[in-house]
């Protein structure tokens, strides 16, 4: 229902369910405000955004007073509401100076200055040029929050956004207020680090200084950053970010909105795995001469690799792609290798048994529609580590809905409640055949899901996990009616990529192919080959994530961007760019198609990664037929033509039962071998994250890692 | 004067027993089965008729309170919650009922619960209470074994009370910071609306009365509406306890009519002022929160919440502290800034960051160490406090500086120009 308001003077219907703030804003009014914030709970405290409604005996909070709360007048006028009348501007007057009495006015050397609401707000409400408090100001003891919140509680100002978002996105009670009154204090309790995933979040919402990034500490002022729109590749969702440089460094990383992606959070490897793109780097190829790594020119690299390639026979080569490769690099190089005529490729280094059709290896539901779902069934992932961000989405369905989560997997704290149901992988049987409880409950839900890790997928029987999966989603009605969550549709089998390039590699079938009689090899049957000595070349596409030094043999070029295992074991070392050097198309694991911009430029003498592949094949005399980055994205289109849609998650085409139960293959389970999660240290999962310093630390503070997991 | 007939509270000076026999001679528990048996209605209907303001501050109607409860039990509870965390400066009334007379709550609790359709009664009891809060759940005990409450009890309505022991917060006593304590969380008062009739205690319909107003509802009942209302003045009805304390003869707690005039209500239960009528300086007529009153108002003045409010005061409590002309009235107001600083909660802004300004000018008011301006500064401030609040802790640590200003402000500045004149002659010298 709506209801009339004059706001300001001027008529409007403002929506019950809307609060006065949001009223005031559609009405075109701007509301100061601090404690307010969309995604957290209204907490009504800093008094900024009071506004006067004419008639009432005291201004009113507008973020916590409803529409549907405000009476129309006696004589049946609407309501009339001032925003900007001389006592509002006294009231909000009066609240500012009461907000600056204690705080440092430390702004020179404060890093929140030039991007402080608060000190925007007092250019519109403080007191010109003096002030009337003569006593001594309060201070306020630090407090640690961890290896990435960096804190000057003295200029805190209590608007609590930091408390609500750990305790109702992020799920950890890890931050609380102590004492009374003035002395009322911001902590974490005992001096713990704020144990979350999505901790630096916390920096963008203080609307002060008073919590701060500590990498990011005294390093630049916003004005002089150049910001660039990209996208976030230590995931596979996707995340929208803004990446702040200056000159050539990356400094920041900061998360966009996108509603559908990542709302407008990021995980703290998306913000501040970001110092690892200045270290470690590659900048100039290398060729081993007499067992070492030399640097060399481009001609000399490019002649190398030549030479080798001419010496070796297609079925002798292989080709794999690592995690963070873009779309374009990717088809570059299947390109490249089939015009050589090889056929082991492989882009799955983890051994993910997955491929066939898109829906079979994408995350259907999309991020948004995990929302809708009732019952949500988790096979061998820990989302909180796989996509911290889709982590805390689950955690506001299971908030502010009725969802139930199950997990079948090692035991994990995922921020919400969860059935454990063990980690037996012959549980899924189970499942499958109805005969579980479990099953029982997906059953009856209306909008059921699994999500199913790759780290499920990934064992050896993986093809038979995949299957049973597959089963459970088309017998318990995961494959509902065709269409997107929001128009009726629904699709509840997901696949939860850990990989940022994992889809577009499987999208443009960057897997093992056919030719003449030969079947190519997988990742683990490239290692196998090169230990027996049957492949004698591979080329790494930035692999860092299997066995690379395991390779016998095998003559292997490396192109990336960070020293890393793989660049240890190459032969040729053709150094690439990261993924804020480059403009590129990446796939998210819902099979949305995101394009990042290129921030900065690749260091020393690296260069853009489909470039070099296209000058590599100049030199193999395969010449790959674009010259540009529009040809090539043309060629990426003319391929998978839904490369043409952007920002989309693709929506579910219906229920069809010959490509559900094609899925997989059966076979044993093995129940020796527990379901989890791929992941077993999440600060440290790619090339950049190990080569991040903060990183490090963080891995350290945490605890991370198989032991640290044991222990708690 | 309240006739010894038209008193309520008996056993207000604990000269009896406070047991389930005593108090059932005194008329507690007299055929509280035939007011239950007038139905919820009717006893909403006859509560809102007496005119029963309630008793804990801010004189909202009684009757009106509960008639805003949901008038049907849906999927969600009902709940009464009865605030006996009396811990306004001054205030000891609730103190005495609850040691003393402590089954006249017992009985409300079960009146008014059962008015507002509640199946559960939970008594807040200030944190400081110890032996009172032992006495109530004496009398709750005692009642229960009485089958008079608890289940399947005689008077057909399941009743349980629960006693809750608080902290010792006095923001604790603000009605939803009371629900949120009493939820295990920080005290902190919640945004209103929902009001707790709507969304209170676990997010139930409930309702926060004052020990005094539930503790007089069975009375009523007994002696029907009119009786109540015929005591009083118009919007003024009824008796009321009143706390006399400060620099009084005999300072006591006295259930009086309400509207007696100050002065004789002092003189006749207090033994007047110390040192005669004459002597007084200024009263603070209901509490801490209140300003106070100079004598050339307290002569005069009726003590009723209408009255009070014409002398630019209030009857709060009704805990009147009296002070002669002995007493450093700046310093006085200034301790009692010192409390709303340490009693702030500290959720919103301006009571937060405002308490703590109010207390350090004060402190400095009291030594006269000041500019003279910064009195209208103070004033200032207290204007920036008030109203800008969740809750009236703002207001109240605003209007006890107010009346200092309003009524003493050349004392005030006698002590700035004082000081001055000290510091000069020290630097003369």
């Amino acid at each position: 229902m709506a209801r009339k308001l004059i706001i300001d003077g001027k008529e409007v219907e403002a929506e019950d369910n809307l609060t006065l703030l949001q009223a005031c804003e559609q009405a075109g009014a701007e509301v100061p405000r601090f404690c307010y914030h969309e995604r957290l709970s209204v907490a009504g405290n800093c008094r900024m955004c009071l506004v006067e409604w004419v008639g009432a005996p005291k201004p009113q909070a507008s973020c916590s007073l409803q529409v549907k709360d405000i009476f129309p007048n006696k004589d049946g006028t609407p309501a009339k509401i001032n925003t900007n009348s001389p006592y509002v501007k006294k009231a909000r007057q009066g609240v500012m100076e009461l907000l600056l009495i204690n705080h440092p006015l430390d702004c020179p050397i404060c890093d929140q200055g030039g991007e402080c609401d608060l000190q925007d707000q007092a250019m519109a409400y403080g007191r010109a040029a003096f002030h009337r408090f003569a006593e001594n100001k309060r201070g306020v003891e630090d407090k640690y929050m961890g290896p990435l919140v960096k804190t000057a509680m003295t200029r805190c100002i209590h608007c609590t956004r930091c408390i609500r978002f750990a305790t109702e996105v992020a799920g950890v009670p890890d931050l609380g207020a102590t004492g009374r009154g003035e002395d009322m204090e911001v902590t974490t309790y005992l001096e713990k680090a704020f144990a979350s995933e999505l901790s630096g979040n916390v920096v963008d919402l203080c609307p002060v200084g008073a919590l701060t990034s500590k990498p990011y500490a005294f390093n630049a002022r916003p004005w002089e950053l150049r910001k660039t729109e990209s996208i976030d590749v230590m995931d596979a969702q996707g995340c929208n970010i803004r990446v702040d440089a200056r000159g050539r460094e990356v400094l920041r990383v900061l998360p966009r909105l996108n509603e559908e992606v990542n709302e407008e959070w990021i995980s703290d490897k998306a913000r501040h795995a970001c110092d690892g793109l200045s270290r470690q780097r590659l900048d100039r190829p290398y060729i081993r001469r007499n067992g070492k790594l030399a640097p060399a020119s481009w001609a000399e690299a490019f002649a190398a690799v030549a030479a080798r390639v001419a010496q070796t026979s297609a079925e002798r080569m292989a080709a794999i792609v690592g995690d963070l490769a873009a779309a374009e690099e990717i088809k570059a190089l299947k390109d490249l290798m089939t015009a050589l005529g090889v056929v082991n490729l492989d882009c799955r280094q983890d051994g993910a048994k997955l491929g066939g059709p898109r829906p079979t290896y994408l995350f259907n539901t999309t991020i948004a529609g995990v929302e809708a779902a009732d019952a949500l069934l988790l096979i061998g992932t820990n989302p909180r580590w796989e996509a911290p961000v889709l982590n805390a989405r689950i955690r506001k369905a299971w908030l502010h809905g009725h969802l139930k989560i199950a997990n079948a997997g090692a035991p994990v704290d995922l921020t919400y409640p969860v059935q454990q149901l063990g980690a037996d992988a012959t549980l899924l049987e189970a499942l499958a055949d109805g005969s579980h409880a479990f099953a029982t409950v997906l059953m009856s839900a209306r909008r059921p899901m699994l999500i199913l890790g790759v780290g499920a997928v990934s064992r050896p029987d993986g093809a038979a996990v995949l299957k049973l999966a597959a089963k459970i989603a088309a017998d318990t009605g995961m494959i509902g009616p065709a269409g997107s969550p929001s128009e009726g549709g629904w699709n509840g089998f997901n696949v939860l990529h850990t990989a940022a390039s994992r889809v577009a590699a499987l999208d443009l079938g960057f897997l093992p192919g056919k030719a003449k009689g030969q079947t190519g090899r997988d990742v683990a049957g490239i290692v196998d080959g090169a230990q027996k000595g049957e492949i004698d070349f591979i080329y790494s596409l930035g692999a860092d994530e299997f066995a690379a030094d395991k390779l016998g043999r095998a003559f292997v070029v490396y192109q990336g961007s960070h020293g890393d295992v793989g660049a240890h074991n190459a032969d040729v070392i053709l150094p690439g760019a990261a993924y804020t050097e480059k403009d590129g198309l990446y796939v998210n694991f819902e099979g949305r198609v995101q394009e990042a911009e290129r921030a900065t430029f690749p260091p020393g003498e690296a260069k853009e990664d489909w470039a070099i592949l296209r000058a590599l094949s100049d030199v193999l005399g395969k010449r790959l037929p674009y010259d540009n980055r529009e040809a090539l994205c043309a060629a990426v289109v003319a391929q998978a033509p839904h490369f043409t849609v952007r920002d989309k998650a693709p929506v579910h085409g219906g229920a069809d039962p010959a490509v559900w139960n094609a899925v997989g293959s059966k076979g044993p389970l093995d129940a020796t071998l527990p379901l989890a999660s791929a992941i077993t240290d999440y600060y440290l999962t790619n090339p950049i994250a190990r080569a991040s310093r903060t990183m490090a630390e963080c891995s350290r503070a945490f605890g991370h890692g198989a032991s640290a997991m044991a222990a708690e | 004067m309240l006739a010894d007939k038209d008193r309520i509270f008996t056993n207000l000076y604990g000269f009896q027993s406070p047991g389930l026999e005593a108090a059932r001679k005194r008329g507690n528990w007299d055929d509280t089965k035939k007011i239950l048996e007038l139905g919820p209605e009717a006893i909403v209907d006859a509560i809102k008729k007496s005119g029963l303001r309630g008793r804990g501050g801010a004189g909202f109607p009684t009757g009106l309170k509960w008639s805003f409860m949901p008038k049907e039990v849906k999927e969600r509870p009902h709940y009464l919650v009865v605030n006996a965390d009396e811990s306004e400066p001054g205030t000891c009334k609730d103190r005495d009922i609850l040691r003393h007379d402590p089954h006249t709550l017992v009985e409300g609790c079960l009146v008014a619960g059962f008015a507002m359709r509640a199946h559960a009664a939970y008594i807040y009891v200030r944190g400081e209470f110890i032996r009172e809060r032992e006495a109530l759940q004496r009398a709750v005990d005692e009642a229960v074994d009485a089958k008079l409450i608890g289940k399947n009890n005689i008077h057909g309505w399941n009743f349980d009370i629960h006693i809750h022991h608080g902290a010792g917060a006095y923001i604790c006593g603000e009605e939803t910071a009371l629900l949120e304590s009493l939820e295990g969380k920080k005290g902190q008062p919640r945004l209103k609306p929902p009001f707790p009739a709507n969304v209170g205690l676990y997010g139930c319909p409930t309702t926060v009365n004052n020990v005094e107003s539930i503790a007089v509802a069975p009375e009523i009942m007994r002696r029907g509406w009119e009786w109540f209302a015929g005591i009083g003045r118009p919007n003024n009805t009824g008796t009321k306890v009143f706390c006399i304390s400060g620099h009084v003869n005999k300072p006591c707690n006295v259930e009086e009519a309400m509207g007696v005039p100050l002065r004789e209500m002092i003189d006749k239960h207090a033994g007047g002022v110390r040192g005669g009528w004459d002597n007084l300086l200024a009263i603070i007529p209901g509490g801490a929160s209140v300003p106070l009153i100079p004598k050339s108002v307290c002569d005069t003045v009726l003590m009723d919440f209408d009255a009070l409010k014409d002398a630019q005061s209030g009857l709060g409590t009704a805990a009147v502290i009296v002070m002669d002309k002995s007493t450093d009235i700046v310093k006085a107001i200034a301790r009692l800034s010192y409390f709303y600083k340490h009693e702030s909660c500290g959720q919103c802004t301006p009571c937060r960051e405002g308490t703590g300004w109010m207390w350090r000018v004060m402190t400095r008011l009291q030594r006269g160490e000041a500019r003279v301006e910064e009195i209208d500064l103070l004033q200032e401030v207290t204007k920036e406090v008030e109203g800008h609040t969740i809750c009236a802790l703002g207001d109240a640590a605003a209007w006890p500086i107010q009346g200092l200003i309003r009524h003493f402000r050349p004392e005030l500045e006698r002590r700035i120009a004082e000081y001055r004149g000290f510091v000069t002659r020290r630097a003369a010298e």
